[in-house]
């Protein structure tokens, strides 16, 4: 038990306005059931835009040609064979997807979570820069994220100033390129998942008590102590939401792969969904793909939730 | 601007629309108790189109003649949907001259959207409302042989009326008879082009005359070939010795395959693209790619004349993208009004002067003198014979053929 968690509880109690005897004194069945039908409209949301599509992405990951139909026609059938032969043939892309996501998560969390702590930290009361340094990080949302790609494409092709100066520099083999390879793709996935992955940290520290540092070094911890076992404990949440946040979509992103990457080393499952849907209308093959896509991900963040603890995503 | 004001495009909601009107005024004919039902039988088509993207065949074309109702006459407004860079347009003044010449001439408004970027892609977005005989709210669509063939076949299309389009006479001979559309009813050809290498002239000085330049060692992993199946499978099937408009079958496309693959796989072929290789030639990450003749064109003009494209001595590929009119649209004769405007051959040469795409518009040559007389003698927009004996058409594919080739050549390219 550190000092850290003992505060933040107390932190925690301070900030919720609803917990403790409140809540029992508080709202009576009535007013209960109108909070039920402020519900409603989310809950509406959900069936239409989430249930829905899900039902209809499972149903139809099922289903087989339409005997001597046309492109792109298929009939309802239970024909789960589809789930090995998509598996079988693309499982390499699902790999890479979950490779390339988890060290892009990790590239964000190591370049972000110094951000998160210059700005909400080592900053605070400087009201005026905070504020610059906040609209810097989230200045890259104002511009359309495939425009922020393409940029890159040109920033980093072969006759362009970087991989000149690189290979001036002797950093970089005559031949060598930064476009068109596996390290473009994961850093452009870095890139464009940042500010997910630095802000909910940013949130979390930005509403630690700083004299808790103070309290640290009072009690003889190094700074590195200090951080250890005081800060970074208190911005877990922050990190958890930060990873899933940034994980989760980079799983799933095509952009990237198929702007910066090549056709060998870098496509990606979401890729294979586009190309299988749009391009070959291979329906029932997209969507099982998708379902795939999907229940990998539920698994993997219900293993790490499990082991991050539930109680670091409120 | 909205369309259809006094009734909902949808023809399920304008059936139910149509139908309560009829009957506040007391009289249900049996016509429109019929059209109620159509559009109850509406409902559940497109429940079950509703997330399954694909409907079992029969459910589609059946439907559509009902809803195409042409209201023409009435409703002055065309809308068309077209590729991007397709049609004459005037930086200045921010139009389209030729459209504006249609819209004086007919007093239809023409809507000009550059809604289509893919064959596939524009497929996948409309087929669950075509297949139900609705409105894709377009009543143009601009679309390639093989996509026009398959929109046919699906009937998503409606019959032209040759009689409106009298100067459909002046499309090129070669032209008029189509294996994907017999006796032209339902498609007339908006452009034409040649599917070819092309390279930098400062980084190969040399030239190139055939695919096989491509792999060239000294050009690794600065080349790269299109996304599209038919051209760059079709490149490599006619260095193979193939006429990719005859009887060909797995043998021919899989040999050609192998090739891709295993240029792909040496790290020769830095991407696969569509029309995005033109700006990796201008930042210089592709030297030499598999490229189409009006886009060559186009960058030049733009940068100096720095590339050139050719069709290889074995022969490259014909595509042609055509005008059809799909099922459910609403403005099937201003639609063909305005084909019929195209094909006046003075405005076609207006537009082949901008496009620089094969013209396929008799008598826009002689048209040309006036517009840009230095065009009149390009081949690549007034193509010789010379140049159009080494220039194919693919084969049309059976629905698994394609299915089948393009899943391949998908995987091959690593989407």
């Amino acid at each position: 038990m550190s000092i850290a968690a003992a505060l933040s509880s107390e932190n925690a109690a301070s900030v919720g306005p609803a917990s403790g005897p409140a809540l029992a004194a508080g709202p009576t069945r009535r007013a209960r059931s109108g909070a039920y039908l402020l519900l409603l409209p989310g809950l509406a949301y959900l069936v239409v835009f989430f249930i829905l599509p899900v039902v209809a992405l499972l149903a139809t990951s099922l289903y087989v040609p339409v005997p001597g139909g046309d492109v792109g026609q298929f009939q309802p059938a239970f024909h789960w064979q589809n789930y090995p032969d998509a598996i079988t043939a693309f499982w390499p892309q699902i790999v890479r997807s979950f490779a390339f996501a988890l060290i892009a998560t990790f590239a964000a969390l190591l370049i972000g979570y110094p951000m998160a702590y210059v700005i909400a930290i080592k900053v605070r009361g400087k009201t005026l820069l905070q504020g610059l340094l906040l609209v810097l990080l989230i200045a890259p949302f104002f511009t359309s994220f495939i425009l922020r790609t393409v940029a890159w494409k040109q920033i980093l092709a072969d006759d362009a100033f970087v991989v000149t100066a690189l290979k001036w520099l002797h950093l970089m083999p005559e031949d060598g390129r930064l476009t068109a390879t596996a390290f473009a793709v994961v850093a452009g996935l870095t890139y464009n998942f940042l500010p997910f992955m630095a802000l909910p940290i940013y949130a979390s520290l930005e509403r630690m008590d700083i004299r808790l540092i103070e309290a640290g070094g009072d009690l003889y911890a190094s700074g590195l102590n200090t951080f250890w076992r005081v800060t970074l404990p208190l911005s877990m949440p922050g990190v958890v939401s930060g990873t899933l946040l940034t994980f989760i979509p980079a799983s799933g992103d095509y952009v990237n792969s198929s702007l910066l990457g090549n056709p060998v080393s870098t496509s990606m499952i979401g890729q294979v969904i586009d190309s299988r849907f749009f391009r070959v209308s291979d329906y029932p093959t997209a969507s099982a793909l998708s379902v795939v896509l999907m229940v990998a991900i539920l698994i993997l963040v219900g293993l790490y939730v499990r082991r991050a603890g539930t109680e670091d995503l409120v | 601007m909205t369309r259809a004001q006094d009734l909902p495009a949808d023809p399920l909601i304008r059936a139910l629309v149509q139908q309560a009107r009829q009957s506040q005024r007391g009289s249900v004919s049996r016509r429109s108790v019929l059209a109620g039902a159509a559009g109850m039988a509406g409902v559940g088509a497109l429940l079950a189109a509703c997330g399954t993207g694909g409907t079992p065949s029969g459910s589609g074309s059946g439907s559509g003649g009902a809803a195409g109702k042409d209201v023409s006459a009435t409703d002055k407004n065309v809308y068309w949907a077209n590729w991007t860079l397709y049609l004459d347009y005037d930086e200045a003044t921010q139009s389209y001259p030729s459209l504006d010449g249609f819209q004086e001439q007919s007093g239809i408004t023409a809507h000009y959207a550059e809604d289509i970027d893919d064959n596939d892609t524009y497929f996948g977005k409309v087929q669950g409302q075509l297949a139900n005989g609705q409105d894709i709210g377009q009543d143009i669509v601009t679309l390639t042989d093989w996509m026009a063939g398959r929109m046919i076949r699906l009937g998503y299309t409606q019959e032209l009326d040759a009689a409106k389009i009298p100067n459909s006479v002046n499309l090129l001979e070669s032209l008029k008879t189509v294996d994907f559309d017999p006796g032209r009813k339902h498609s007339l050809t908006w452009q034409s082009g040649f599917g070819g290498v092309v390279w930098s002239k400062e980084k190969v000085p040399g030239g190139m005359r055939s695919v096989s330049d491509l792999w060239n060692p000294e050009y690794k992993g600065r080349i790269e070939v299109l996304s599209e199946m038919r051209d760059t499978i079709g490149l490599i099937m006619l260095e193979q010795g193939v006429d990719i408009s005859g009887t060909w079958g797995d043998d021919e496309f899989y040999a050609a395959l192998a090739v891709l693959e295993e240029n792909i796989a040496s790290g020769q072929i830095r991407q696969v693209k569509g029309n995005s290789y033109k700006e990796d030639l201008i930042s210089g990450d592709a030297v030499a790619v598999i490229g189409w003749s009006g886009d060559v064109t186009q960058i030049n003009f733009e940068n100096d004349d720095r590339w050139t494209f050719a069709l290889p001595d074995a022969g490259g590929t014909l595509w042609s993208d055509n005008l059809m009119v799909p099922v459910g649209a609403t403005h099937k004769a201003n639609a063909e009004a305005l084909m019929d405007y195209y094909f006046d051959p003075a405005v076609a040469a207006q537009v082949a002067a901008y496009v620089n795409y094969i013209c396929p518009v008799q008598g826009a040559q002689e048209a040309m003198a006036d517009v840009d007389p230095e065009l009149m003698e390009d081949p690549l927009i007034f193509p010789d014979s010379a140049t159009l004996a080494k220039s194919f058409v693919f084969r049309s594919l059976t629905p698994d053929e394609e299915t089948k080739y393009n899943g391949d050549f998908l995987t091959a390219v690593g989407a």
